[in-house]
């Protein structure tokens, strides 16, 4: 069973904490997504699982092994990196078979492995060739099938997809995500594009500025996020500032009354009985749960005219950004159903934005983690 | 074409044609069948690269002149490539001025080096009674002195934009550093290593200056037994000889060539 158990880990360069106190454990065959803006400490993390970053403090297990001190060759982690890193003078057959002539297998079992290697990522017939006269896409499948073909206790990736083309990108993603399921290889790929997170991840960490931030599936980090930064780090999400006048009460700074449920709370969100009253908080509002009408629809707790100040046509849905009667801007997601009785807003039109009481999520009003660190 | 153009062109044609006239002469003047040299010749002959064989001199100068080149050139690298790795690669106090000094000789005048060369094996051979002046380890040891300089410069050339997570690569599919040097550093930098044996070879094969005061009787390299001879008589072997050594020296510079373009580096 191979899983891999990260214990407070932490790098430092000098000053620059790029990653600190990052504690998790990854179950055999899970596949788990690093997901944070640029210079969080994604690759930093990686690189230290795969030996090649020392860790300044905490403890690495791979399978139970501890391998903190283990030099990167003996570790047995399989790398995807960013660029490929393929050998440039060995041809792709030649460049699959190296990690399994570094473990001194004979030469048939060598061959046999590289052969179905290829067949696995499905380039039988270019084994031959240098990976300079490979594209794109097939060296990125040379790359994977050497970094599979170890049988790694650990399969890292590296913004593998990043030099895809946008279609070349979804393919390979569900070929990647079949075989790690297929193979049971227990993963941690590193990404910046949210799409690919979602679509790939059995579970996503979100990082910022060296820190986890929070950990869950896409369901939890997109319903109830810990805190404004993964709010507004997964998804799309509004921000109206304010203070919590009583439970189930907010006043935005521009003056609205807004009501929302704090049931449905997460453990790191602010239960409205917990809070004292008069305390400043942010409301979270998904712009696709917004409705945007005519008239002020009565069903719904909040209603809030506005007008329409800018119109985006998304295809599936039109992106409105009302500019609300307190002053403050709200974002909302209409659907495109293209149903006779659906009408699009024009700039300037009078609208009612409205929604019920559950879609509103209340949030320490923190700076975003990053602003911190600038 | 404009007319600056045309200027430029005419100015770099009598350039080159200034480059390589002597080398024409030389070579025409090889195959001049009178043994005074006389214009325009009676005839022509292939008789003096025959002539070459019979001069001990010529015959002995070549074979030291390539003992020393192959001894040089293997030291050069021997030393010049650890030395571009670390340079290449590591950040440490004096790095640069180290990476400087490695490059001097190529500043220093041959006489001022071959002096200095000279009054240092003098010294050692007093004090250790080693027979070091006028012998074969005294000649490459001298000039390796100018091969590693240049295999510095040709080997740092060819791993500049080297890749070196390929390196990471090999170590993550569990070759050690050893393993990863000679299956993956080594062969890609062994263009700028073939270049750099090749010049270093080039180099030490040509040398004069230094190298004349470091000859003794019975030891000398061709380029000095050529001197030697022009001391006492100028006569078509003279040019065979020469002949000879452009075309050594020109085949080693357009193989080196092909590993490393030599315009970059020069
Ligand atoms: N060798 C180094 N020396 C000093 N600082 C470093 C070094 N490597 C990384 N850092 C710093 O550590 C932080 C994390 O870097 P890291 O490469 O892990 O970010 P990342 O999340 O992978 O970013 P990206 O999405 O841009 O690849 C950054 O602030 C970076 O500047
Ligand atoms: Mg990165």
């Amino acid at each position: 069973m191979a899983r891999i158990e990260l214990e407070a880990i932490s790098k430092r360069y000098g000053d620059v904490h790029a990653v600190r106190d990052f504690s998790l454990v990854i179950e055999h065959g899970e596949l788990v997504v690093l997901l944070g803006p640029s210079g969080c400490g994604k690759t930093t993390t990686l690189r230290m699982i795969a030996g090649f970053v020392p860790a300044t403090s905490g403890r690495i297990r791979l399978g139970g092994r501890d391998v903190t001190n283990m030099p990167a060759h003996r570790r047995n982690t399989g790398l995807v990196f960013q660029g490929y890193a393929l050998f440039p003078h060995l041809t792709a057959a030649e460049n699959i078979a190296f990690g399994l002539q570094m473990r001194k297998l004979p030469e048939p079992v060598v061959r046999e492995k590289v052969t179905r290697a290829l067949r696995l990522v499905r380039l039988d017939d270019l084994g031959d060739r240098l990976p300079r006269q490979l594209s794109g896409g097939q060296q990125q499948r040379v790359a994977l099938a050497r970094a599979l073909v170890i049988e790694p206790d650990a399969l890292l990736l590296d913004e593998p997809l990043s030099n895809l083309d946008a279609k070349l990108r979804e393919e390979v993603r569900v070929e990647i995500r079949q075989l790690q399921r297929a193979l049971g290889l227990t993963t941690v790929m590193v990404t910046h594009d949210q799409d690919e997170a979602l679509a790939m991840a059995d579970r996503l960490v979100v990082m910022s500025a060296g820190a986890i931030q929070q950990i869950g599936t896409q369901r939890e980090l997109y319903e109830h996020p810990r805190n404004r930064f993964v709010a507004g780090f997964v998804g799309r999400t509004n921000f109206l500032r304010g203070l919590l006048v009583e439970p189930g009460v907010f006043r935005s700074d521009g003056g609205l009354t807004l009501r929302y449920d704090g049931r449905s709370a997460p453990a790191g969100a602010v239960a409205p009985g917990a809070s004292p009253s008069g305390a400043r908080r942010a409301l979270a509002l998904r712009p696709e749960r917004l409705a945007i009408g005519a008239l002020a629809d009565s069903a719904r707790a909040n209603r809030v005219a506005g007008t329409v100040e800018f119109a985006s046509y998304l295809g599936a849905i039109i992106e409105y950004y009302v500019r609300l009667s307190s002053g403050e801007i709200l974002r909302v997601h209409a659907p495109n159903t293209g149903a006779a009785g659906d009408r699009a807003w024009a700039l300037g039109e009078t609208v009612h934005v409205s929604w019920p009481v559950e879609v509103g999520l209340v949030l320490e009003d923190e700076h975003q983690p990053e602003e911190d660190h600038r | 074409m404009t007319a600056g153009r045309a200027a430029l062109l005419v100015a770099a044609g009598l350039a080159l044609g200034f480059i390589l006239l002597p080398l024409v002469l030389v070579s025409w003047l090889s195959f001049f069948r009178d043994e005074v040299v006389v214009f325009p010749p009676s005839g022509y002959t292939l008789r003096w690269f025959r002539a070459i064989l019979d001069q001990r001199n010529f015959v002995d100068g070549f074979v030291t002149s390539l003992e020393v080149g192959v001894f040089a050139m293997l030291a050069g690298l021997a030393l010049g490539v650890p030395a571009s790795l670390c340079l290449a690669r590591y950040r440490f106090p004096g790095r640069e001025s180290l990476g400087l000094v490695l490059l001097t000789p190529l500043v220093v005048p041959g006489v001022v080096a071959g002096t200095a060369i000279y009054v240092f094996q003098v010294e050692t051979e007093i004090l250790t009674r080693l027979p070091l002046v006028a012998s074969l380890p005294g000649l490459v040891l001298a000039h390796v002195v100018v091969t590693i300089p240049w295999t510095v410069r040709l080997v740092t050339a060819s791993l500049v934009g080297f890749d070196r997570t390929v390196e990471e690569a090999a170590q993550n599919l569990g070759a050690g550093p050893w393993t990863t040097f000679r299956r993956v550093t080594l062969p890609l930098i062994r263009p700028g290593m073939v270049a750099a044996a090749l010049f270093g070879f080039v180099i030490s094969f040509g040398n004069l200056e230094m190298t004349l005061f470091l000859i003794g009787p019975g030891r000398t390299t061709l380029p000095i037994a050529i001197l030697q001879y022009l001391e006492w008589r100028i006569d078509p072997v003279i040019a065979a000889v020469s002949l000879l050594q452009i075309v050594i020296i020109g085949a080693a510079m357009v193989a080196t060539d092909r590993y490393v373009k030599l315009a970059r580096v020069l």
